[in-house]
């Protein structure tokens, strides 16, 4: 049996049994990467001997009885837009291609603290604007399924490595679907906390108020152990709440008998493929036999969601990337006449097409005479459907919808068509206007094999039940590995 | 045409935190280039703000100060614009919800008392600084100063004149002085001001159009700068001209504005809420706690020494306009001087040293005591007022008790009877003339002799005790 198949939570176990060394899970995850990185291309930093020598170390603690974190010795990779103290941190753009952080992000703190291994950073489209992977700077990661296929995005890399069993499990960031599309194309579960469950700091940002970072798994149970390690409060992030947080791992009971189930219509209507609906709907089914109840309902506003997703994410994003500038790090244009052109020249030739379009966008909804039409108009639509969400969570305990509308689609089929490319994000976008926590774990596959994602939403701060719902869920299904 | 000036002023205030707004820097002047920031103040990617507590306290404690209402729901915003001094290419500032709003300060102009409007107070982070190579072709950035934190104080077009605008200026810096909100030190920068200058026909209602200026850095350079527009908008209008709505820059060596943008070119800022942040709530009861730590202001101070001292007005109004030079009076009057032997100190010889040396009250080298004992001295006869003008001098260089200086420089005034009664004597034997003119009813002849029984003292003999001696030897001779 190949270690690298197994799941983190197997691993983790693995290790503290000593049936295993980290080292071996370690080596096993890097064979792994080696042969069959050529073909899915996740990773944009390998950290080979890096990786060794942190498993090693962690061996050695383990051996000498010292006490040690949580997830001792599971190797595991981050997200490129995740902050690694001295390791390359680019966020798959040109901008950032010689950019070592001198500090932590929070998360990569924490998973230290838990003793985890960093075998890289994944590939993602470039600052996390995408839905296919195919914006990054570096590399097309592929979808382990069907390498004619993309991963989805942006977190691409975090979700075909996983899926690829390059790494036991990744981060991912979701903004408007970053973390649940990519798993739902590449047939791995992947969690979007509610937005303040996990601190961002550290977080290359691209919208601060939509951001938020969550695990990327092999099953439910890893979701909830890696969540454990990394929610909680953050006195660096203002914006992280500060609440306690139930142990996800141990609230998994598979029970989810009377668990009312909301099913809004509008999920269900053009563009989605029937066999994503079939899928889905057969999921509910298996859902109902275990005790759940269902019924559809209506989020009425939900058409609003994507444009005013739109707005506001590339009006903070044409903020925060501003600071990209040339002056201080990273890329920056070799000619230059004075302080604008250099402004300029870095800025046009740092930054790819996508980003160049998102910031546009976002410093014309900014501009003034524009902002009350734009911005603030998509502010409004943000609060009601907010409010929408809150009415819908009076009456049901989760709402059950399609990942994604349709299945992995092909390698340059949309990137001629920004807008087709965006309509990718159908299905997530509203969950991080509302804030919400949601979970996407693989309930099929279609007729040529690709993996069909569903979708569970919570309650804020209700990451427990949503966990719980997609463990009972995930008993009923029968998973396919890639065949690589 | 006779025109009427209208003034408003921005003025930027340092806070005086211990730490910088959004980080845990350590909110001190100066440093080598670079020693003072860290991620979070130089906008490293990823990284987070995280409001210092003690900044929204200051400007609160500011606000109260100035009679303004405090903002219940307050937030930050980003105010957006690339410039290599600001590396996150936004400023977190507020934008329409400043923490505070419709205040008022009153500023005493030729005996009469004035209000002038406070419009708002915000919160913000200073930027960097930019240092060009003189020699080079070489800009190279500073970032110890990002993430200070400022108060924007924007008044209301309420002064009429550069010389209201200075007062103004004076005014405002000693209650932030007053209120320890800013150490106020104008050659460090804790204390920027942008002018908004317009003429208007006298008797006209309408505002003029107005120019801003910017780069004033001193009270000075602000009163120069604001005399200059005045004469330059009255000569465009005088030849039928129309004042361009532009912002200038001041150059206070060459005493001119020059234009640096015009409204056309007004930059765009693109505010919008910080989304990094949360809303800023403020409780009734947090503002009670601050407003129970705001200290007697200026105002008050100097109504005190007025009824409690009966020093004049002109004297209270200069003594309380610094905080540290009000504070050194009230030590020295605690510690038993005379309050207006201290006044006259304070307001004559020792402001002069101060200018002289461009030194502030608060580098004053000697304590309030130092000084009490010094016109103790005074007061006992010890010394002359003369030779306490060398004491002062001496105490500004070293500073040490007045006794020892009196002793060391051998300042101490003869106030033997025998040793002066000595020196009458041999003065009178040797000017047998003087004594005949005395007695013929010669005034004269008198001031004759003290001066030469000074002289033969070396300037020790007490005067008062020679006159009484010496009129005394007289009537006998």
């Amino acid at each position: 049996m190949d270690l690298y198949t197994l799941t983190a939570h197997e691993i983790r176990d693995m290790i503290k049994e000593k049936k295993i060394s980290s080292k071996e899970a370690t080596q096993s995850a890097l064979d792994r990467i080696a042969q069959v990185e050529d073909k899915v291309e996740s990773f944009v930093t390998v950290l080979g001997d890096e990786a060794i020598a942190q498993a090693e170390k962690i061996d050695a603690k383990i051996a000498s009885g010292e006490e040690v974190g949580a997830l001792a010795g599971v190797p595991m990779a981050l997200k490129d837009n995740m902050c690694t103290k001295d390791v390359l941190t680019t966020c798959s753009s040109k901008m950032l291609y010689n950019f070592k952080p001198p500090y932590n992000a929070t998360v990569t703190e924490k998973l230290a603290g838990a003793d985890t291994v960093l075998l890289g950073k994944v590939n993602m489209d470039e600052f996390a604007m995408g839905s296919s992977t195919e914006n990054s700077y570096y590399k097309k990661t592929k979808n382990p399924y069907d390498i004619t296929k993309v991963p989805g995005g942006s977190s691409g890399g975090s979700a075909a490595s996983v899926a690829a069993d390059e790494a036991f499990f990744t981060l991912g960031s979701d903004t408007g679907g970053s973390i649940r599309q990519p798993a739902a194309l590449c047939g791995c579960v992947g969690l979007k906390p509610t937005y303040g469950s996990v601190s961002r700091y550290g977080l290359i940002a691209f919208a601060s108020s939509l951001d938020q970072i969550g695990p990327m798994t092999k099953d439910v149970k890893d979701c909830a152990m890696v969540l454990d390690q990394i929610a909680g409060y953050d006195a660096k992030d203002s914006t992280s709440v500060n609440i306690q947080h139930p142990n996800f791992e141990a609230a998994l009971t598979g029970d989810i008998r009377g668990l009312k189930i909301g099913v809004p219509q509008e999920y269900f209507g053009q563009g989605i493929s029937e066999e994503v609906t079939a899928a889905v709907n057969a999921a509910l089914s298996n859902m109902k036999a275990e005790g759940a109840e269902f019924s559809d309902m209506s989020l009425p506003l939900n058409e609003y969601a994507l444009p005013a997703y739109y707005m506001i994410s590339s009006a903070e994003a044409s903020s925060n990337l501003a600071r990209f500038d040339g002056v201080k790090y990273g890329y920056r244009a070799e000619k230059f006449n004075d302080l604008i052109d250099l402004y300029c020249q870095t800025r046009s030739e740092g930054f790819g097409a996508e980003v160049k379009r998102r910031i546009m966008i976002g410093t014309y909804a900014l501009s003034s005479g524009y902002y009350d039409a734009y911005y603030k108009k998509a502010q409004q639509v943000r609060t009601m459907i907010m409010n929408d969400f809150g009415k819908a969570f009076e009456t049901y305990d989760v709402l059950v919808t399609p990942a994604s509308p349709t299945t992995a689609f092909g390698i340059g089929e949309k990137t001629s068509d920004p807008l087709e490319m965006y309509m990718a994000d159908i299905c997530t976008v509203s969950v991080n206007i509302g804030g919400l926590p949601a979970i996407v774990i693989p309930c099929g596959y279609d007729k040529n094999g690709l993996p069909i994602g569903i979708q569970i939403i919570g309650k804020p701060f209700d990451e427990a039940t949503v966990l719980n719902a997609a463990y009972a869920l995930e008993k009923t299904i029968t998973k396919v590995k890639p065949n690589l | 045409m006779k025109y009427e000036t209208v003034i408003g002023l921005e003025v930027h205030a340092e806070l005086s935190t211990k730490t910088k707004i959004f980080c845990s820097c350590k909110n001190e002047f100066g440093g080598e280039p670079n020693t003072r920031c860290c991620p979070v103040c130089t906008g490293m990617p990823g990284t987070l703000p995280v409001l210092n507590k003690a900044v929204v306290d200051y400007a609160i404690k500011a606000g109260l100060a100035t009679n303004c209402s405090i903002t219940k729901y307050g937030k930050q915003d980003r105010k957006n614009y690339f410039y290599p001094d600001l590396p996150k290419a936004y400023q977190i500032s507020q934008f329409d919800l400043p923490l505070c709003q419709n205040g008022y300060i009153d500023i005493e102009v030729d005996g009469e008392t004035r209000r002038i409007g406070i419009t708002r107070i915000h919160i913000e982070e200073d930027a960097g600084k930019l240092i060009h190579d003189d020699y080079g072709n070489e800009s190279m950035a500073d970032y110890n100063r990002c993430g200070v934190p400022l108060i924007e104080i924007v008044s209301e077009p309420d002064m009429r004149s550069p010389e209201e605008a200075r007062i103004y200026l004076e005014t405002l810096k000693s209650i932030l002085e007053y209120t320890e909100v800013s150490d106020c030190k104008m050659q460090e920068g804790s204390l920027r001001c942008d002018v908004n200058l317009s003429l208007r026909p006298v008797g006209q209602k309408e505002f003029g159009t107005r120019c801003e200026m910017k780069n004033v850095n001193s009270f000075r350079a602000a009163v120069r700068a604001m005399e200059y527009e005045q004469k330059r908008q009255a000569e465009i209008l005088d030849a039928g001209g129309v004042v361009e709505q532009e912002t200038r820059r001041w150059d206070d060596v060459k005493g001119i504005s020059t234009p640096m943008r015009s409204k056309e070119d007004a930059q765009d800022y693109r505010y919008f809420p910080e989304p990094d942040l949360v809303p800023i709530v403020v409780s009734d009861e947090w503002v009670e706690e601050i407003r129970s730590t705001i200290p007697e202001l200026p105002e008050q101070r100097k109504a005190r020494y007025i009824g409690e001292y009966g020093l004049p007005e002109y004297d209270a109004f200069i003594l309380t306009s610094s905080k540290k030079m009000a504070d050194f009076f009230d030590g020295a009057v605690a510690d038993g001087a005379t309050p207006k032997a201290v006044s006259n100190w304070l307001m004559g010889d020792i402001s002069k040293i101060l200018n002289d040396k461009e030194l502030e009250p608060a580098d004053i080298p000697f304590t309030p005591a130092q000084l009490a004992k010094m016109i103790a001295l005074i007061e006992k006869g010890t010394i002359s007022n003369s030779a306490a003008k060398k004491v002062l001098d001496a105490m500004f260089a070293e500073p040490a008790d007045p006794e020892a200086l009196v002793e060391k420089l051998g300042l101490a005034q003869v106030s033997d009877e025998g040793a002066i009664l000595t020196m009458i004597n041999d003065v009178l034997s040797q000017n047998p003339q003087s004594i005949a003119d005395y007695k013929a009813g010669k005034d004269k002849a008198m001031g004759f002799l003290v001066g030469q029984v000074m002289r033969v003292s070396k300037g020790k003999a007490n005067p008062q005790m020679i006159n009484k001696l010496l009129k005394e030897a007289l009537d006998k001779a």
